[in-house]
């Protein structure tokens, strides 16, 4: 398919560019097979917009007379308006753009046509690797081995090919177990606290169905995880009510008496649909400028969207307590409803998330942090087709900004990584985020045709952008408030489009002014004290000649 | 009283055992713990209630309110100790004279001459003076010498030029209380000012040719517009019910050249039960989100917020932008009337958002022009109905004005929080009484001493590490989003939870910021000493190098010299600069931000409950411990109560 056919009216001319801080601003505006562009023409500070036709969430045509108006919402919740002179050219660059924006083929998307202008130093398909993590966890432990049971993705096919399980588990057993848990997501350990051996393992629910099935391997595996005399949580992010329907469909839960080390824990964590209600609502609330202060809060509360954060922080903070006090061994349950194979993320993400020695290893851009990438994988919404699917990930970054803003000194990127980071997870001209998992992935041969986010964002003037000048490093666990007073909503991302940012933004400079300056006069300190020291012992070899 | 428990509100492990001690001016409970022995100290003066629950298996549960938002509960053992206790704080936490206030008790061993000091640092003439008042429109008036036109006012008004006494006294005979027309505000770039006066006793008809006149003088002296503003802070229905008492306000037929204004500010009583259904969402245990904001929301307390912000956002806007005088009432012309002249003060001028600026702005609006603090504060037992957050709420839009201008301000959170305290405490005489006239009959000058003279020798504990005086945010006026963005409006947990450490943001990016400042300073001077040093040592070596081996004896006294003058100057003094900064040294820079971090994480991990002990936190925020005793005082001030826990009464 050509995207020429698409593509009625290229060009139009005197078109009025409206943005909420901005002064309207005309121009030209240029439709392409990717990219919206919209330019100011003006020699004098000239303006120009690029939106690319994958964060377009929705479109609106309007009109008067022959002027048209095009509504233009965005994935990244930004909304502007394009008045377009001619009813045919409206008309045509509108229809054009509801096409492009809903490309059904994930290899018509950007990412597949997306040429770099940047040296690429590193490419970063290849800088999280199982092997490079496995190695770190090998020099502390013996206990685990690397399996590449899932090669070829036969057993199951939203795994990475290579995952890490117990050692005295063999692949044979790992075989059995796959079979009784829902879309063969075995257990596997998602991390591992050095601190005091303790780990966190995922896995989908087991199939005991009405007759409470049992599999001796699972349990074994289970309880490999555990060392001697010790007892372990399963937490299960399905109400026990929920945990009990699924068994009608041949799911279910861990039956204490099969699993006797073990206590199970319900923490409930809502469904897709709601938190996708949710996030609609919320978008819908701070778009509303027209309500008074009451409704305003009034709308916040009834989004629900800051009590699933809640939730999700309390349930990762509840893990996180497990795995670093209670000394015991942990295992997080991931939350699979059914057939969804791909959100599995985001709770187990959250434990982890509050161990700051796990964020090194996860987000730290700089050194190897793995996982992110597998996770997000697995929680794909770029898919063209399935937009807003659920804001699983978005709740994520949302949980971690809290923790964030808790602990501003703990986290080596800032607020704009994790803002970057929501951008690209909906439109991107890199391939990180398609795809569902690794094996969809691979079928896509992305490493090979597309760019790697991480590829862009390992170069220094990237990173500076995303880095906290406030950073400290600090291997304690961070145990973040989970009090409503406490918790506040992302403005960043929310209200990032309806609020002025000019004085956050000279606030932010300013402080990485004063950390900078502080820098360079350390240096130059430092600097100066070597210079004496070498001076004072040259003056004191030629005194003592 | 021995082995009584302080109950932690979040969680019902944390509970300390201690003694408790009654004093003549403050409850002390003193904890058990051998090394910990943590002491919690609460003024009387801020107990705003106690309650007495029902007797429980382990003892008798006593609920303490403060003023400040700290609750405390008790868990004494016996009945008849409780109930003894209760009647005691009953009485003390409402005390009759002004004489058994703390602050004519509390001593921080300042000779008479820091203390008359401490008082000049503010001066209201001053302050006129650096708006350029008096100039050829506005003078200084005497006509309200020995108080004979207005009680609540201050003895020097500032009026027109053009408003002879003649027409000042006749304007206060059709002004509630006498309240005239008075300068709060004067705009040197466009002459447009802020006066503020009571509500006028126009009923349905009345009128007045002095206030007619009076008015028109403020116009006339801003030759630059043809009309002002006369701005009511009521909502319209108010005022208009005040017209059937008698009062009410302007007719727009009536004055020449006025523009009539209404702002729904609600009055005291709303927003004494706004602030009483948000502190019972604050008290919730474990609340919801839904139950939170719900209960937020309910208690309408940010539209409240937003109502006084709007208003004055108004006015700063006619002034600055159209360079149109305004003149504001509501009632009285001593509440909501201060809330607006200060918040557009604030926005208007940038030397308000300086720490001093920010004292005389309160001097000036509040204590000056007759804010009742003694009613609305409770400091005295006296009506409840008098009492209302009024002053807190202006404290709160500076707060929500910070949130969005992080850089406009000088002065940080922590300072608006100790004026907060401080309004309660009655340690400092600033905040006595409810006008002028009575502190001056009290002679609270000689007898207590200023809150403004203790925050300024503590100023840098109050300061913005972002605030540059260059920056553009720095600068001219604020401009603010007007309405309708709600969402720029908070849940302020520093103040309303302030007490609970637990829900606050366990890192403060202020406290780094200063101490990275601190380093910076250091290291600055540092730079210039090694400088020094080693253009001294450059000098000697080319010295040394010319002297050729013959006067290698002098060289070597040179080199001696030298070494000697680089002992004396720079290292020795360097560690002198250590040991007033124990955990900084220049040489591990790096380090020391993180163990100043580290003392924190620290904290966190020996306590995994997810809220921190405040008293291990004392050493990294100032605010924890000493704020309940009184807001982080001098250290000298501890010695001064120590003498005070003689007097026991319990």
């Amino acid at each position: 398919m050509e995207f020429a056919e698409l593509i009625k009216t290229p060009r139009a001319d005197n078109v009025v560019l409206h943005r909420p801080f901005y002064l309207a601003v005309e121009g030209t505006l240029c439709l392409t097979g990717h990219h919206l562009i919209f330019s100011s023409r003006r020699q004098d500070n000239a303006e120009e917009l690029w939106l690319l036709h994958s964060n377009i969430d929705s479109i609106e045509k309007r009109f008067v007379g022959s002027l048209g108006t095009i509504i233009i919402k965005c994935k990244d919740l930004r909304i502007i308006q394009l008045d377009i002179p001619g009813m045919e050219e409206c008309l045509n660059i509108a229809s054009s753009i509801e096409a492009l924006s809903t490309l059904d083929s994930v290899t018509l998307m950007y990412p597949f046509f997306y040429r770099p202008m940047f040296e690429i130093l590193e490419d970063g398909w290849r800088s999280f690797l199982p092997d490079q993590e496995f190695e770190l966890l090998s020099s502390v432990t013996d206990d685990w081995r690397l399996s590449c049971i899932n090669k070829e993705f036969s057993i199951c096919p939203s795994y990475p090919p290579v995952v890490i399980v117990p050692k005295s588990i063999d692949d044979e057993a790992l075989r059995k177990v796959a079979t009784f848990r829902h879309g063969s997501r075995f257990p596997v350990l998602s991390y591992y606290h050095k601190k005091n051996g303790m780990v966190m393992m995922r896995s989908s629910q087991p199939l005991t169905g009405t007759n409470g099935r049992r599999c001796k391997e699972d349990e074994k595996l289970i309880n490999a995880t555990l060392r001697p005399g010790k007892r372990g949580y399963i937490i299960d992010t399905r109400s026990l009510n929920v945990a009990q329907q699924a068994r009608a469909k041949g799911g279910g839960f861990e039956q204490e008496a099969h699993y006797p080390q073990w206590r199970r824990i319900h923490k409930c964590i809502e469904r897709f649909n709601i938190l996708q209600e949710s996030l609609i609502k919320l978008v819908e609330a701070c778009n509303d400028q027209s309500h008074n202060m009451d409704r305003w809060l009034s709308k916040l509360e009834a989004s629900n969207w800051l009590t699933h954060i809640k939730e999700i922080l309390t349930a990762a903070c509840l893990a996180a307590q497990c795995i670093d006090r209670e000394e015991q061994w942990s295992w997080g349950r991931g939350w699979s409803t059914r057939g969804s194979s791909n959100s599995i993320a985001l709770v187990s993400l959250c434990h982890v998330s509050s161990h700051p020695v796990a964020f090194h290893v996860m987000f730290s851009p700089l050194q190897a942090g793995h996982p992110f990438q597998q996770r997000c994988a697995q929680s794909a919404y770029s898919n063209s087709k399935q937009k807003w699917e659920a804001p699983v990930f978005l709740l994520f970054l949302d949980c971690v900004w809290q923790i964030l803003r808790q602990f501003p000194c703990s986290f080596e990127f800032n607020e704009q990584f994790l803002i970057m980071l929501f951008e690209h997870s909906y439109a991107s001209q890199f391939g990180t985020f398609l795809g569902n998992n690794e094996n969809e992935r691979s079928k896509l041969k992305l490493p090979q045709k597309t760019m790697s986010l991480w590829s862009w964002v390992n170069r220094s003037e990237e990173l500076s952008k995303f880095q906290n000048p406030l950073f400290e490093a600090n291997s304690l666990v961070i145990w973040p408030s989970v009090a409503p007073q406490s918790l506040q909503l992302w403005e960043g991302v929310f209200l990032r489009w309806n609020r002025p940012s000019k004085f956050l933004d000279e606030a932010h400079e300013e402080m990485i002014n004063i950390i900078k300056y502080n820098k360079e006069l350390q240096a130059k300190v430092n600097a100066l004290r070597r210079q004496l020291a070498e001076m004072e012992t040259d003056d004191r070899m030629q005194e003592n000649l | 009283v021995e082995n009584v428990w302080l109950l932690d509100r979040l969680s019902s492990r944390k509970a300390a055992l201690g003694t408790l001690y009654l004093t003549a001016t403050h409850v002390i409970f003193v904890e058990n713990g051998p090394e910990t022995r943590k002491e919690t100290w609460v003024l009387h003066s801020q107990i705003s209630s106690v309650e007495k629950q029902p007797t429980t298996a382990t003892g008798c549960p006593l609920l303490i309110r403060c003023k400040n938002f700290q609750v405390i509960q008790l868990v004494i053992p016996q009945e008849r100790d409780c109930h003894d206790i209760y009647i005691s704080l009953i009485r003390l936490a409402r005390p009759v004279k002004y004489e058994e206030l703390y602050c004519f008790s509390f001593n921080p061993k300042l000779d008479k001459e820091e203390r008359e000091q401490g008082w000049k640092l503010v001066d209201l003439r001053e302050e006129y003076n650096r708006m350029g008042i008096p100039n050829n429109c506005w003078q200084i008036s005497d006509v309200n010498r020995d108080y004979r036109v207005c009680d609540s006012y201050p003895t020097e008004v500032y009026v027109p030029k053009s408003a002879t006494a003649h027409i000042i006294v006749g304007s206060s005979k059709f002004r509630s209380r006498r309240r005239f027309p008075a300068l709060s505000y004067y705009c040197k770039d466009n002459n447009a000012s802020i006066c503020r006066s009571s509500q006028p006793l126009s009923g349905f008809s009345a009128r007045c040719l002095e206030d007619e006149q009076m008015l028109q003088a403020i116009r006339k002296a801003n030759p630059g517009s043809d009309f002002i503003y006369v701005v009511d802070t009521r909502p319209k229905l108010n005022a208009m019910a005040n017209r059937a008492a008698g009062k009410g306000y302007e007719n727009e037929d009536n004055y020449s050249n006025i523009k009539f204004q209404f702002i729904g500010i609600e009055n005291i009583h709303v927003m004494r039960n706004s602030l009483q259904k948000m502190l019972e969402v604050c008290e919730l245990k474990s609340p919801s989100m839904s139950d939170f904001l719900w209960g937020l929301e309910n208690s309408g307390w940010l539209k409240h917020i937003k109502a006084i912000m709007d208003a004055g956002i108004f006015i700063a806007k006619v002034v600055a932008e159209e360079g149109v005088s305004v003149l504001v009432h509501c009632s009285d012309g001593w509440d909501r009337t201060a809330q607006v002249c200060s918040v557009a003060s604030l926005l208007l001028d940038p030397y308000y958002r300086t720490v001093k600026g920010f004292m005389v702005l309160i001097e000036k609006d509040w204590v000056s022009f007759g804010h009742k603090f003694n009613h609305r504060y409770g400091n005295l037992d006296g009506d409840p109905k008098e009492i209302s957050p009024v002053i807190d709420q202006f404290i709160e839009c500076v707060w929500q004005l910070m949130e969005h201008f992080p850089c406009a301000f000088e002065f940080n959170e922590r300072f608006l929080i100790h004026i907060q305290h401080h309004i309660y405490s009655c340690q400092f005489g600033n905040f006595l009484c409810n006008s002028q006239k009575e502190r001056r009959e009290l002679k609270i000058q000689e007898r207590t001493y200023s809150l403004w003279a203790h925050l300024w020798k503590n100023r840098a504990d109050y300061l913005n590490p972002l605030y540059r005086s260059d920056r553009s945010q720095t600068q001219g006026t604020l401009h603010p989003q007007m309405a309708p963005c709600n969402f720029l409006y908070k849940f302020w947990s520093g103040m309303y939870n302030r007490f609970e450490k637990g829900l606050h943001p366990r890192q403060s990016v202020t406290d780094y910021l200063m101490a990275v400042k601190e380093e910076t300073q250091q290291l600055e001077e540092e730079l210039e000493v090694l400088r020094a040093r080693l253009a001294n040592l450059q000098k000697t070596q080319l010295n040394d190098n010319k002297v050729n081996s013959k006067q290698e004896d002098r060289s070597k006294r040179l080199g001696l010299s030298t070494s000697n003058n680089s002992l004396a100057n720079t290292p020795q003094e360097y560690s002198n600069d250590l040991k007033s900064f124990p955990s900084r040294s220049p040489s591990q820079g790096d380090e020391e931000d993180s163990a100043l971090i580290l003392t924190q994480e620290n904290l966190k991990s020996s306590d995994p409950d997810l809220s921190a002990n405040s008293d291990q936190e004392s050493g990294v925020e100032d605010l924890s411990c000493r704020s309940s005793s009184g807001g982080g005082c001098l250290p000298s001030e501890d010695s001064g109560k120590d003498s005070d826990e003689a007097v026991f009464l319990a």
